[in-house]
């Protein structure tokens, strides 16, 4: 819940900073390793616009998916995964980049 | 996030209390955003929808007090490390035992943080070394705004080592920085060896785990070498002590790593 009221002070900061009186819709990027439960936070979202002038904004949910290499192939490939298989060679590949992003992409507002 | 929990109580719900102290304040939020107005009048221009541009992170409020904290820490040249574990793993004992046997040589302060009760603060000013309490209601996690709070009322000495006793939770603490100089997760013999795979984004977000409880270990099923290899897959760069807080096995180590960091 904390993180979806992060995400409408946000919001609500950059409209208000730009003089919109209405949120639209806001997008958000989360990498699959972000720790981000995504029905939980659609859930706590739409508690969380409530009274604000985000309150019909619809949430735009963009995933980003890890990347990961395999130590043992060197085959690359994306993955939802902490731990994943190789789809090459089947080893398990633990050491990914990327996948933690958690931002407030833009907001769309009038 | 944890996914069960909600953690929607305001903040008004968070209590910080030393222990014999019949007081306690409260962590107030300011809500920065004005609610919206009604009525704006009826007006015939349409104006277009447009898209502003934010790029930025939903924890970056959590995360620049972290940082402040951090600014604090080293002003004050203490060592701060937030000890995170499921419930139950013997943090606390851990905690008593190491004032016990370093309060004479190194000022030690501990910031212990709970759903409810004064229990561990209460143990903890027993042992020996100046506590508060953060009670956080329905909260499951401590975040930087709770340590900042915390540290006004605490007022810890230079050169002290503060260890935060996090709330029992291997999943959310995770996310918020509290301006820690390490995560120090303590998974105990009693537990899965497994749970390093199934808790991966604790394991990776620590420098330092503890293995606890292993005078127990000739009674369960614990396999301490397996639970090492699936933390290190996780976390090539953990380090490992193996510890029983209440026999004191091991326990020289961790007292001479923490004398090595100070």
């Amino acid at each position: 819940m904390s993180l979806a009221v992060n995400i409408v002070d946000i919001a609500v900061q950059t409209a208000e900073k730009n003089q919109a009186k209405k949120i639209n819709s806001i997008s958000v990027e989360v990498g699959a390793l972000a720790g981000v439960v995504r029905d939980a936070l659609e859930f706590c979202f739409s508690e969380a616009v409530k009274n604000t002038i985000a309150e019909d904004a619809s949430l735009e949910y963009f995933h980003i998916p890890a990347k990961a290499m395999c130590e043992s192939c060197g085959h690359q490939f994306e993955t939802d995964e902490r731990a994943a298989p190789c789809p090459k060679c089947s080893n398990m590949v633990f050491q990914l980049s990327g996948g933690t992003e958690f931002r407030v992409k833009n907001i769309n507002v009038d | 996030m944890c996914d069960t929990c909600g953690c929607s109580q305001p903040n008004e719900a968070v209590t910080f209390r030393k222990p014999g102290s019949n007081e306690h304040t409260h962590l107030h939020h300011h809500h920065d955003h004005e609610h919206s107005h009604g009525h704006e009048g009826h007006s015939h221009s349409h104006s277009e929808s447009r898209t502003l541009e934010v790029e930025q992170d939903v924890l970056s409020k959590n995360n620049l007090l972290a940082e402040r904290n951090r600014g604090y820490f080293k002003a004050k040249n203490m060592l701060v490390l937030n000890l995170v574990s499921s419930p139950g793993s013997g943090k606390t004992t851990l905690l008593e035992k190491t004032i016990q046997a370093l309060k004479e040589e190194m000022p030690i302060a501990i910031i212990e943080g709970d759903q409810q009760t004064m229990q561990d603060a209460d143990r903890i000013h027993a042992a020996g070394a100046p506590v508060l309490q953060v009670n956080t209601g329905n909260g499951c996690h401590l975040d930087a705004t709770m340590i900042e709070r915390a540290l006004d009322e605490l007022k810890p000495k230079n050169d002290s080592v503060l260890f935060i006793e996090n709330v029992g939770n291997l999943v959310c603490p995770a996310l918020f920085d509290l301006g820690e100089a390490a995560k120090v997760v303590i998974i105990s013999t009693t537990e899965g060896d497994d749970k390093p795979l199934k808790y991966p984004t604790m394991f990776s977000a620590s420098d330092i785990c503890i293995i606890n409880k292993t005078d127990l270990s000739p009674y369960v099923n614990f396999d301490i070498e397996k639970c090492k290899s699936y933390a290190l897959k996780v976390n090539p760069k953990l380090q490992f002590f193996e510890v029983s807080a209440t026999t004191g096995d091991g326990m020289d180590s961790w007292y001479h790593w923490l004398k090595e960091q100070t």
